[in-house]
C-alpha cells in the first residue's frame, strides 16, 4: 500500500485556498490547514467590537473553511517576526502599507518549517497566477517558492498547470492533470469550481487578506510612525487603528474617539493606558489621548470630544478627564466649531 | 486573539481535562466552538455574561 502523503495548506478564509485544499483532497492527500495571525488580519477579534456587529458577530472565515473541508487548522501566531516583514519589506510595499510579497515568502518560509517539524510532505495555497499585482504575478510566484526555501514542495493547485512541475506531481503524489490552469484576475473559475463542489456562502474578500491594503489603516500607520519617529508597534497600537476615529490636531499628540457605545467600552479597557476624556453633562464618545500633553492640549482635545457630543451646539459641555492612575478632573468648554476642525487633523 | 491561547492551552492539558475560558471578546462565542467541532474537543457551554464570555470545553484526542 502507498504511504499516506500529507500536505500543509494555508488557509486565509477566502474561496482561493477552500478550493485549492478541496482539490488535493480529492486526489486522496491528508491535508491540515495553517492560518497566520499578524494582528493585521480581518479575521481577527475586533470584528465584534461594534454594537451593531455584536448582535450578529461574524464567523471567523477561517475556522469556517476548515469546518466546510473537515480538516484540523493550526492558527500560529506570528505577530513578533511579522513586523520585521512591515517594517523593511525588501520587495517594498503594494499600493498601501501592504508588503504583500515579503509577506507571502514569509508565510511559505514558516509553513515549510511547520512541515519538517510535523512530517508533512509539502504546502499548497490558493494563488493563482496574475491575480494580485504584487504576490501572484508569473514573475513573483517563482520568488516565493525560492526565497521562501519551499522550492518545489510548493504546489498551487488552482494555477499549477501553468507553472512547472512540483514534487509532489513528479512523484505522483497528486495528478497534474487534475489540477487547474486558472490565471487572471476574473473570479469566474473559481466561481465555477466552488459551484461544482457544491459550496455556498464562502467569503470573497475585496482587496487582500488584511489590513494592510486599506488605504485609510495604512494612512494610520503611517502616522504611528512618523509621530513616534520611527517604524514600531504593539499588538495594542494596531489593534486602536482599527478602532474610532483618529485625530491629530498637534504633532505631539492624537485623539481616539468613540463612535458608538461599543468603541466606547473597548476604549474604556484603555483608560489605564491613556488619558481619557468622556463628555458628563450630555451624551458623548469617550477618547483617548495618544502623546504627552500640556494644558492647552487638554483644552483644545476637550473641545473636540464636545464636539462630537450630543452638545455639539450647546454653549458649554462638561467633561471628566481622567489621567492613567485614575486620578480625575473636570472640563467645562466650548465645543469646536467645525470650520474650526480642519480635514488635514482627520487620519 | 483568544483562539490562539485557548489552542496553545489545550496542547498542553490531558485527553478530558475540563477548560474554563473567560474573555472580553463576544467573538469567541462562535470562534472557540468553531475551533473545538474542528480539532475534536467538546464544548460543555457558552455563556454570554454581557462583559465577559465564558466558555467551558472538554479537551478531546489530539
Ligand atoms: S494582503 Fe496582507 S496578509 Fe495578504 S499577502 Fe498582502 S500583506 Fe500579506
Amino acid at each position: 500500500m502507498s504511504e499516506q502523503r500529507k500536505a500543509a495548506s494555508l488557509i486565509s478564509g477566502g474561496l482561493d485556498s477552500l478550493l485549492a485544499t478541496r482539490v488535493i483532497r480529492e486526489q486522496g492527500i491528508h491535508v491540515e490547514g495553517i492560518n497566520f495571525f499578524t494582528g493585521f488580519c480581518v479575521e481577527g477579534h475586533t470584528h465584534a467590537i461594534r454594537k451593531k456587529e455584536r448582535a450578529r458577530p461574524k464567523r471567523n472565515n477561517a475556522l469556517w473553511v476548515a469546518e466546510q473541508l473537515g480538516i484540523k487548522l493550526h492558527i500560529v501566531d506570528i505577530v513578533e517576526p511579522y513586523k520585521e516583514v512591515v517594517f523593511n519589506p525588501m520587495h517594498g510595499y503594494g499600493a498601501n502599507l501592504n508588503p504583500c510579497l515579503d509577506c507571502k515568502i514569509f508565510m511559505v518560509r514558516k509553513a515549510h518549517e511547520w512541515i519538517i517539524q510535523h512530517g508533512f510532505d509539502f504546502i499548497i495555497t490558493g494563488e493563482v497566477v496574475g491575480q494580485r499585482p504584487m504576490s501572484q504575478r508569473k514573475d513573483t510566484m517563482p520568488v516565493v517558492s525560492r526565497e521562501s526555501g519551499s522550492g518545489d514542495l510548493l504546489l498551487r493547485p488552482l494555477c499549477a498547470k501553468n507553472l512547472p512541475e512540483t514534487l509532489p506531481e513528479r512523484e505522483g503524489w497528486v495528478k497534474r492533470e487534475q489540477l487547474y490552469d486558472f490565471s487572471g484576475r476574473s473570479r469566474k473559475p473559481q466561481m465555477a469550481l466552488a459551484e461544482r463542489f457544491g459550496l455556498k456562502d464562502y467569503a470573497q474578500p475585496a482587496g487582500g487578506c488584511c489590513f494592510l491594503t486599506d488605504a485609510q489603516y495604512s494612512s494610520k500607520l503611517a502616522d504611528l510612525w512618523q509621530a513616534r519617529g520611527s517604524k514600531q508597534y504593539e499588538m495594542d497600537d494596531i489593534m486602536l487603528l482599527k478602532v474610532g476615529r483618529h485625530l491629530r490636531p498637534r504633532p505631539h499628540f492624537k485623539l481616539i474617539i468613540s463612535r458608538e457605545e461599543g468603541e466606547g467600552n473597548f476604549l474604556q479597557g484603555y483608560r489605564k493606558q491613556f488619558v481619557s476624556i468622556r463628555t458628563i453633562s450630555h451624551p458623548g464618545p469617550l477618547a483617548l489621548i495618544d502623546g504627552e500633553v500640556g494644558d492647552a492640549d487638554i483644552e483644545l482635545a476637550a473641545r473636540l470630544v464636545a464636539r462630537y457630543s450630543q452638545g455639539r451646539d450647546a454653549a458649554e459641555v462638561e467633561l471628566e478627564m481622567a489621567d492613567r492612575e485614575g486620578n480625575s478632573c473636570l472640563l467645562r468648554v466650548r465645543p469646536l466649531p467645525p470650520h474650526e476642525i480642519p480635514q488635514t487633523w482627520h487620519l | 486573539m483568544p483562539v490562539i491561547r485557548v489552542q496553545d492551552r489545550v496542547a498542553k492539558l490531558a485527553l478530558d481535562t475540563v477548560l474554563e475560558v473567560v474573555c472580553t471578546d463576544p467573538g469567541v462565542l462562535i470562534d472557540i466552538p468553531a475551533w473545538c467541532r474542528i480539532n475534536g474537543h467538546e464544548v460543555l457551554e457558552t455563556r454570554d455574561e454581557g462583559d465577559q464570555q465564558i466558555v467551558i470545553l472538554k479537551v478531546g484526542e489530539p
